[in-house]
Parts: structure tokens; sequence; C-alpha cells
């Protein structure tokens, strides 16, 4: 599988993995965020199963927490990918050039270019098409760009017709591009030296400086894309995931009476009589989906179970959690591992922390400590 | 030989009730499955002396004929509807009609408010005012919280006799925490009082301070306040479960309270039930339903499967689709509850850790403006979509809802 395609070589990848997560809490209060399951598999494991696909040998993770836990659980299931997997540990926060810095020595002993990508990125993983573009056009760096609705939220990109980018403009007030960093690029092992080992950020501090350079170019993403770092973002990401692979690898989506839409089942979840499950919906293994119950845009995640006549759209269910019978949970509702929501309640936003046991409703968004 | 009298008020009446009274009378609103007043019927049937049924009130007699009707081949009593031509006031009705009352020379007869809903202790009372035979009128009285009572008829008594020495309705300043439960017992010389108290109204009517109509009356203000302190008055106090039916809120407490007193009543369980529930013998109630505690579910009403319903009135031929969650809440007649929906209002009982406390019969509208939470209800005809929540609202009639409300009145 990997090396079949002898052109890319020994290539490496970089993921910035970073910091707590806090976005994604009360998940990542239980589990680092690169292993919270998104559409049944660890976040990053989409990433580096697409970039096995793309070649890579060696993923180096950066990260500044929870490393053991990440390194136990991602070694072994990494290995039977045939890719190493490297920790590089930053003692103290980095942002996003220092970590490469960090990792000079891995990242220089070819001269190959190496892929750097945000942990927070889903979509169609462009690595092949990325590292062949940036062979084509012989400069020091490619990042993948993404059209987005509202680019006045973030900092857009400017590149000529070939791709050269010409300025980074952060939160436009005027309309001047739709296209922004989609967190993913390719480099050759010469922008080490626009690095330093200190908290820096590539995008502010590396980017601006090799395009004033002409060094820089974006490649256009095609398909979607959503960084999947906060809750309601991660269920949108869903479904935009869900809906490639009807199009992709439809065989991966469950068919079954009680299913509506794109909906993925582990085969070790048992759904009950008159369900109804879906659009939009992700089960995860060992879940219980007791008869009766309706679940709609949501992600339910390993061991959990959903009483009888539940109503859920648009909640995260964590791990071994339970949500009672008659149970109507909405509106970006997140429970925790191991929360209990008592039967008849009616949860309307609730972010709730890991071991919580809820006895009275949550009427309006709230966070449950 | 007793009668009873049972003043039901008129159309103009009740507004509080709404939207539930804008189907059907408030006095034939089924609580426990059973119409407001029928309740009222069946204590004065207990009594063996009681021989009639007299019902005042100024809605049409068409209204009341298929009622009364039912009423008097249930109970084999003769019950009669009596409509004022125009509201008289509680004490002016009675007065008008004073010989149907009195035709047949009953030893006493009872009168109840029809908006009150009680354990009624009609013997005790009657006992109570037979031992005073210069009583014209025997009170029930029952205790309230202080800050409460201003609410009610408040009533001193002198504590040997039990005769009262002062009575102030709905007074502005603390007076006492006994209070009128709006249910009496009356000799028939109380007519001879009324005729005084009806003299100096028209005197009042036609020396140039008139309004109104001159035939109005009020029991409690220009009857009962005058009795007292002339030995004529007493108050039979009693710890007998008793409240006011004033908001819809109060249906769902009364018909807690006539369901505990019913228990006996339910006899086939066709699905899980949690006590106490009353379920129509014409209902439709899947078996995987989970019903109570304290539901009433009229005729024709169909249950589906996998429903749970607490706390709720559901009134004839409405429909509770699959999966449907219903608490809190009136479901009008002939409305729909749509699959996977949430019916939710938020309860108006009486603070539990106060004793003597009764319901606060809150307005619908706090200071703000905003809807104070109160129970959710269905007017006739509504339809609820699938999936959605309906949390603290009131629908008017015949409204099709297309998606969710919270605290909001729907027209």
């Amino acid at each position: 599988m990997c090396g079949s395609d002898k052109k890319l070589g020994e290539i490496r990848a970089l993921i910035l993995v970073g910091g707590y997560g806090t976005r994604l809490r009360p998940l990542t209060l239980s589990r680092p965020k690169p292993l919270v399951e998104f559409a049944n598999k660890p976040i990053l494991m989409h990433q580096i199963e697409a970039l096995v696909d793309a070649g890579v040998t060696q993923v180096i993770l950066a990260v500044s927490y929870r490393a053991e836990e990440m390194e136990k659980e991602l070694t072994e299931e990494v290995s039977k990918l045939g890719v190493s997997l490297t920790f590089s540990h930053e003692t103290e926060p980095l942002g996003t050039a220092g970590p490469l810095a960090l990792a000079r020595e891995l990242l220089s002993t070819s001269p190959e270019p190496f892929f750097v990508l945000n942990s927070d990125v889903i979509c169609d993983f462009p690595f092949k098409e990325l590292a062949k573009f940036h062979r084509s056009h012989g400069k020091e760096g490619t990042i993948v760009v993404t059209k987005v609705k509202e680019p006045s939220k973030y900092g857009v990109v400017v590149y000529k017709e070939g791709g050269e980018i010409e300025s980074f403009i952060e939160k436009p007030q005027e309309f001047i591009s739709n296209k922004i960093n989609a967190g993913m690029y390719i480099l050759n092992p010469s922008v080490l030296n626009r690095i330093e080992l200190r908290p820096m950020s590539i995008e502010k501090e590396v980017f601006p400086f090799m395009a004033k350079d002409g060094e820089l170019y974006a490649m256009e993403l095609e398909g979607f894309w959503m960084d999947v770092g906060q809750p309601k973002d991660f269920l949108t990401g869903m479904c935009l995931y869900l809906n490639s692979l009807r199009q992709k690898n439809s065989n991966m989506l469950y068919e079954g009476d009680c299913v509506v839409g794109n909906v993925i089942i582990d085969p070790t979840a048992t759904i009950g009589k008159g369900c109804r499950i879906g659009p939009n919906v992700t089960i995860g293994p060992n879940v219980v989906i007791e008869d009766g119950a309706c679940i709609k845009r949501s992600t339910i995640l390993r061991g959990a179970c959903v009483r009888q006549h539940a109503w859920l759209e648009g909640c995260i269910v964590g791990w071994k959690s339970v949500v009672g019978r008659w149970v109507r949970m909405e509106n970006t509702t997140v429970l925790g591992e191991d929360v209990i929501v008592k039967d008849e309640l009616y949860i309307n936003g609730g972010q709730v922390l890991p071991h919580k046991s809820i006895a009275l409703s949550v009427p309006e968004p709230q966070i449950i400590m | 030989m007793l009668k009873a009298v049972i003043l039901i008020g008129g159309p103009q009446k009740g507004t509080r009730f709404r939207p539930l009274s804008l189907d059907t009378p408030k006095p034939l609103f089924p609580i426990a499955g059973l119409p407001l007043i029928q309740h009222h019927i069946a204590a004065c049937t207990k009594l063996a002396d009681c021989k009639e049924i007299l019902i005042i009130g100024s809605y049409t007699t068409t209204t009341m004929a298929p009622f009364i009707s039912e009423m008097q081949k249930e109970y084999h009593i003769i019950i009669r509807y009596l409509q004022e031509f125009t509201p008289l006031g509680t004490g002016g009705g009675l007065y008008h009609f004073r010989d149907q009352i009195r035709a047949g020379n009953p030893s006493a007869f009872f009168l109840l408010n029809g908006d009150v809903c009680a354990d009624f202790p009609l013997k005790e009372l009657w006992e109570f005012h037979e031992e005073r035979p210069n009583a014209l009128v025997t009170i029930m009285g029952t205790e309230a919280t202080r800050q409460q009572s201003v609410h009610y008829g408040c009533m001193v008594r002198e504590l040997s006799t039990n005769a009262v020495t002062h009575y102030v309705e709905k007074p502005n300043s603390y007076i006492s925490t006994l209070i009128n439960c709006g249910v009496y017992v009356c000799s028939l010389q109380v007519f001879h009082t009324m005729a005084d108290a009806f003299q100096r109204k028209q005197d009042g009517f036609y020396n140039g301070n008139g309004q109104g109509h001159p035939g109005y009356m009020s029991w409690e203000q220009d009857v009962l306040a005058p009795l007292a302190g002339t030995n004529k008055l007493y108050a039979n106090q009693v710890s007998n479960w008793w409240s006011q039916v004033k908001t819809a809120g109060s249906a769902i407490y009364a018909n807690r309270h006539y369901l505990e007193l019913y228990r006996e009543r339910l006899t086939h369980a066709p699905c899980n039930i949690i006590p106490d529930v009353y379920i129509h013998p014409t209902a439709v109630v899947d078996s995987t339903a989970v019903i109570g505690p304290n539901v009433s579910i009229g005729a024709g009403v169909r249950v589906k499967a996998g429903v749970r319903i607490k706390e709720s009135i559901i009134l004839n031929n409405a429909t509770i689709q699959e999966h449907a969650l219903v608490m809190h809440s009136v479901v009008g007649q002939d409305a729909s509850v749509g699959e996977w929906s949430r019916v939710e209002g938020t309860p108006s009982d009486p603070d539990p850790n106060k004793p003597f406390a009764k319901m606060d019969n809150t307005p619908l509208f706090n200071n703000d403006g905003r809807l104070n939470p109160s129970i959710t209800i269905l007017g006739a005809g509504v339809v609820v979509p699938p999936e959605t929540i309906l949390l603290n609202s009131i629908v008017l009639p015949h409204k099709h809802l297309t998606r969710s409300f919270k605290h909001e009145i729907i027209l």
C-alpha cells in the first residue's frame, strides 16, 4: 500500500495536536481531542489514514499534553497501517510554528518536503494532489485553501491565477476573497530556516514572509471541509462527511428499516424496534438504542444507551452515557462520559460534564458542572 | 327534607379559565372524568334527605339541558336549571328564585359555589347547622396562610360558639386565617334578611347612586357581612381538602384530588398505570403506554404505542400519537399531539412546604409583561406536529401548529 507511489519516496508528516482541546469540552475532559471518535474513528486516525494513503511513512505528533494516553492508544493502531509514529513533546505551548522547530531533526533528515496539518480538520484529504502540485511549482511551500461562505470571520488568502500567494488579510471588513487557510500544508525542509524554537505562529510569522518572497502557493480544496474543534462544527462536519461517504463509499453507510438518510452504525450496536435513526447519525460500538427512540443529526459514542421513546436532535452523547426514556435533547447538547439523564427530561443545549446524573430539565442552554 | 342550590355564574364569568372555557362552559369542564359541578351533585345526592338540586346561572338553557337530563338519569333526583335573565350577582340570583327554593318547605338548603372543588362534608355541615337553631347560615370554613387569606372571605368567630363576629370579603389587610369556602347551609329565614338587604339596595339604586341592575346583590357583601355579629351566622371549620377552581392551572390540581377521592373507580388497567388515573371506558389506550400519576382521559381518546402521560387532562376524542410525552397539560377535545412530540407545562400547585397553602391564582402575565409559567393548554382541535416541543404555552382552539413554541400564547 504505502510506497506504491515511489515518486513520493520517504515522506513525513507533522500533525499539530497541541493543547487541551477546551473547545470540545466536555468530551475532551475524558479523552484527548485527537482520540475523540468522529464517525466512529478517532479524529486523528482519519488524518493518519489519509496520509498513509498518500505514501507517508513517518507521522510526527506535536503534543503538549496527555502524550502517554495517545501513545498507548495510537501506537498499535498506527503500526497496523505500516507507518511509524513519533511524539514530539512540547514542554510549553509553541503555537503553530514552534513545533516544527522542535522537530527540526526529524524533519530535516531528508530533502523531501513534509506535510503539516492541524488536528481539527476533517475533509476529503488531498495529500497526493498537494504533493504533486507542490512539485509542479517548485517553491518552498504550498497551503491548501478552502472556500467559505462568510470569510469575514477568518483570515483570507489572496493569490494569483497559478496559485502564487500575494497576501493574507485577517478578518476583512470588505469582501476580498472567500478562500481561507484550510490548515494543511506541504513544506520543503528549507522552511525550517524561517522558524525559531519559541512560541510562534506559522500563519502570522512565517507564511506572510514566504508569500513576500514568492515562495508560497495555494491549492484549492475540492469537496467539503470543516474544523471540527467545537461541538456545533463537529456535528456539521459529521453531516458533510456522511454526505461525502454517500457519494464515494456508500457501502459504509447503514441501510435498514429504521434508518433515514446517511447513517453509520457500528456492527456491535443494537437498535430496538420502532426506532427512527437519521438522517446524519453515527452510532458507536456497543451502543444500545432501545425501542421507539428517534435520533437525528447526532453522534452516539461507544457504550452509550438511548432508552425507549427518547428524541434526540443535534446531540453528542458521550461514552457510556444513558439517556432516559421520553427524554428530549436538542440544540447541540453534549453529554460527557458516563452522564445519566433521568427519564422524561428536556435538555436544550446542555453541556454536561462527565459522571453527572441529571434529574431536572435544562430548558435553556447551560453548562452543567 | 333538604335542597341544594349550586351557583354557576355565566359565560361572562370564569374568564381566567380560558381557553378551556371557550369550548366547554366552565361548570361542565371535566375534572377526574366528571363535569366540575357533577362533583357537587354527587356529594348532595349522598344525603338521602336531599330531594332537589337547583342550579342557578346565566348560561342558556340549551347549553345546560343535555347535562341536566343526564344528571337526572344518573342520580334519580330532581335537578333543575334556573336561568337568570341577567347576571344578578351571587345574592341576586338566589333571591330572584327564592320561591323555587322555598317550595315544599325544606328544613334548610345547601348553597354551593360552582367554582370550588372539595371533599364536601355536607352531612357534617348539616348536623352543625341543625344543632344551632338560631343559625340562618353556616359557612364551611378552612384555614389559609396569613398571606393568602386576604384573597378570600375572612371570618372571625367566637371560639366557644363558632358564631361569626366579623366578616370581610377580600380584605385589604389581614383579618383572620379562617376563610369562607363558598359552601353553606342556609335556613329559609335567610330570605327575610335578603329581603331587607334587597330593599336597601333598591333604595340606594333609586336615590340616585343607581348603577348596574337594581336586582344586583352580592351574597357575601350584602348578606353575609351584615349578618356577622348577630349570632345568626356560624362557621364550621373543617380540614377536608378544598380548593377554588379559578385558573386553568387549578384544573390539574383539582383533578389530582378528585382522583384520589374516587380511587377505587378504575377497575381495568389497559397499560402500565401509575395511580391515580381515570380512563373513560371508550378510550383506546395502547398496552405499551405509561399513564399517571394524576391523569384523566376522556371518551373516545386514542393513546398510541409508547406514549407517556402524567399530571394531565386529555379531553374527549383527542389523539396522542406514538412516543409522545404529555405532562402538566390539558389537551383539548379532538386535538392531536404528533409522534415524538413533547407537550409540557409547569405545575402551579400550592406550596407543599407551607401548611394550609392554597393555589396561587397567578395572572397570565407577570409585571414585566412576560407570560407566567403555567400548565400547557391545547384548545379544541389543535394539531401539534410530530417531533416538536410545546413548553408552557397556551394554544387557542383549532390552531394547526407548524413548529415548536415555548412560553407563548398562540392565537
